[in-house]
């Protein structure tokens, strides 16, 4: 089976992130780069398929020369290969320029199931897998906690509102990784020694014959909206203290 | 030229869902600022009769493919039949709910029609005729405002964030061929799981309790459940408690789970760690209870109780008794 996982690097959910003065983006100095949570469990999906029907895995990422880290733990985890496009034009580009990268890089290689994380915690966007899924003209299942393969075709279950969806597709398609799916594995110290010999391919934009303009584009970041101060409960009394609480949020916040 | 704000009307088994007016209160807001029409698209089986509702919050036309085919929704038939209608009307916008099955359609709008959105927006307005969409990035630590340079401008909005306000326009109904059949639905929904708590949903609670690693075990969670029944309000837990295992994935709030924005949030023994806060502080309002004067739930609280919440949560289910 050809397998192939989407990776992003990410500042890592801990980090600080401050806003440039001139809100154009975010100040990198100092900030821990991790592979995006979602991902690994697009990765730990795709090495356990893998062990289960054979085949290989490849890796591929669209991000600056720090991003070949990340690939590289997805090889020590245990993928074959990966594809590294590196092109300052598809820095921080928008959800449809990189799907579509990606896109262009996958359509030159075999694949019978593309695994992506259903979300990048540093856009937050969301958007990637499906407009993947578009591209190739092949089916998707969106954040999916549980996927089984076999006979040449995947179920996926997705949580959507107060209810569960049981999914069923034809191959190949895109699954996209919510929290829940599996536990991804550390990689092993072998497996880090051995990743460091594993291929990976570098390409630009222009080597993949693709258009970097954007779709959608960042105007100014601003740091959140403050929230006005709040009112601590003083007194010694927590059935008091209760009350009082109760009896504002009814008639000041209006909310009960 | 691309014309007139549209919405993807969103319904369930027949009914509309409360974030479809929202859409349609914030299409009309931005349709009236450009002097333009309110168009909804709406998909299903015997679903025609819901225009008029729609109307109602502000929709001027309402294109309704009503067909055996979207009684259930699928990517695959929805996102064909969206892309056509709007290939055919050519909207300058384009709205859909941030749900779970609105991001899943509209992402896949976005590679079908070529262009750009802005994921699960918070507010929306109009800069020299062009959309401005704000949205939480970096899980909330900032925010961006998005333009789209593609047609149609596409932007997701956050349930619970845009109010949903009353508007008469016609809803007239407009029929169009979605030229979808089952055969061209690849992947399918085998089965359909109810969730059989009866239980609201996290993303569309109005008021939620939520539990974090201050409760000490998952044998304590019987405080909060009171609570909430009391308040008629959704059970939520941190990170913290969901990976010890005391709390279902499902009920996790924030940057690995879910992002909600009640009317009301009450943190219950929650820290309030930057990737909880990421999940709820778009929440109208933050109850918080916590016996460390300094955790930095207390940062984001309109109301704080510096004590033990074993003490405070059943006084104040006591309280909400009285009054509820």
């Amino acid at each position: 089976m050809n397998i192939v996982a989407c990776v992003k690097q990410v500042p890592d959910t801990e980090a600080l992130i401050k806003v440039k003065p001139d809100g154009s983006g975010i100040e990198e100095g100092g900030i821990k780069w991790v592979m995006n949570p979602y991902d690994e469990f697009g990765v730990e999906e795709a090495l356990k398929l893998k062990e289960k029907l054979g085949g290989e895995v490849t890796v591929v990422s669209v991000g600056p020369a720090r991003t070949m880290e990340t690939i590289r733990t997805a090889l020590a985890m245990g993928a074959e290969k990966g594809i590294h496009i590196d092109d300052p034009a598809l820095y921080n580009a928008d959800a449809y320029t990189t799907a579509n990268a990606l896109a262009a890089a996958i359509k030159e290689i075999p694949y019978d199931i593309i695994f992506c994380g259903q979300r990048a915690i540093d856009g937050d966007m969301g958007q990637v897998g499906s407009i993947l899924a578009e591209l190739l003209d092949i089916p998707q299942c969106t954040i999916v906690t549980k996927l089984d393969v076999g006979d040449g075709k995947a179920t996926a279950v997705k949580p959507i509102e107060g209810a569960q969806l049981v999914l069923e597709t034809s191959l190949p398609c895109v699954i996209t990784a919510q929290k829940g799916l599996n536990e991804p594995r550390y990689a092993s110290l072998p497996g880090i020694m051995k990743a460091k010999k594993k291929p990976v391919d570098v390409k630009n934009a222009a080597a993949l014959g693709i258009s970097v303009e954007p779709k959608a584009k960042i105007e100014k970041m601003t740091p959140p909206p403050a929230r006005p101060p709040g009112k601590i409960i003083e007194g010694e009394d927590p059935a008091a203290k209760a009350a009082e609480v109760i009896r504002l949020l009814r008639e000041e916040a209006k909310v009960i | 030229m691309s014309k007139g704000v549209w919405i993807v009307a969103e319904q369930r088994d027949g009914a509309l869902r409360k974030v479809s007016f929202e859409l349609a209160s914030a299409a009309r807001k931005l349709a009236d600022e450009l002097g333009d029409e309110v168009g909804a698209v709406l998909l299903g089986a015997g679903v025609e009769g819901l225009a008029p509702e729609l109307g109602k919050y502000g929709v001027d036309k309402v294109y309704v493919a009503d067909d055996a085919v979207f009684a259930q929704y699928t990517t695959d038939a929805y996102a064909a039949a969206v892309a056509k209608v709007v290939k055919e009307n050519d909207p300058a916008i384009l709205l859909l709910a941030a749900s779970v099955l609105g991001k899943d359609l509209s992402s896949r709008l976005v590679g079908k029609l070529a262009t750009g959105m802005a994921s699960d927006c918070v507010e929306l307005k109009i800069e020299g005729g062009k959309l401005i969409a704000k949205r939480p990035m970096y899980a909330g630590k900032t925010f961006g405002e998005v333009s789209v340079s593609g047609s149609p401008q596409m932007a997701q909005l956050r349930p619970n964030v845009f109010p949903a306000n009353e508007n008469a326009k016609a809803g007239e109904v407009v029929k169009f061929d979605a030229g979808v059949s089952a055969a061209d639905i690849k992947a399918k929904v085998a089965e359909v799981q109810q969730d059989t708590s009866g239980k609201v949903d996290l993303t569309e609670a109005e008021i939620i309790v939520s539990g974090g690693r201050g409760m000490k075990g998952p044998e304590n969670y019987n405080i909060i459940e009171e609570l909430a029944d009391v308040l008629g309000a959704t059970v939520g837990a941190s990170r913290a408690a969901v990976d010890a295992g005391w709390r279902p994935q499902s009920d996790q709030v924030g940057q690995t789970g879910k992002v909600v924005s009640p009317n009301l949030y009450i943190a219950c023994g929650i820290s309030g760690a930057i990737q909880h806060l990421a999940g709820m502080s778009s929440s109208k309002y933050i109850v918080a209870v916590n016996k460390d004067p300094d955790a930095p739930i207390f940062a984001k609280a309109d109301y704080g109780i510096v004590d033990d919440l074993f003490k405070i949560v059943p006084e104040l289910t006591t309280a909400a008794k009285k009054i509820m």
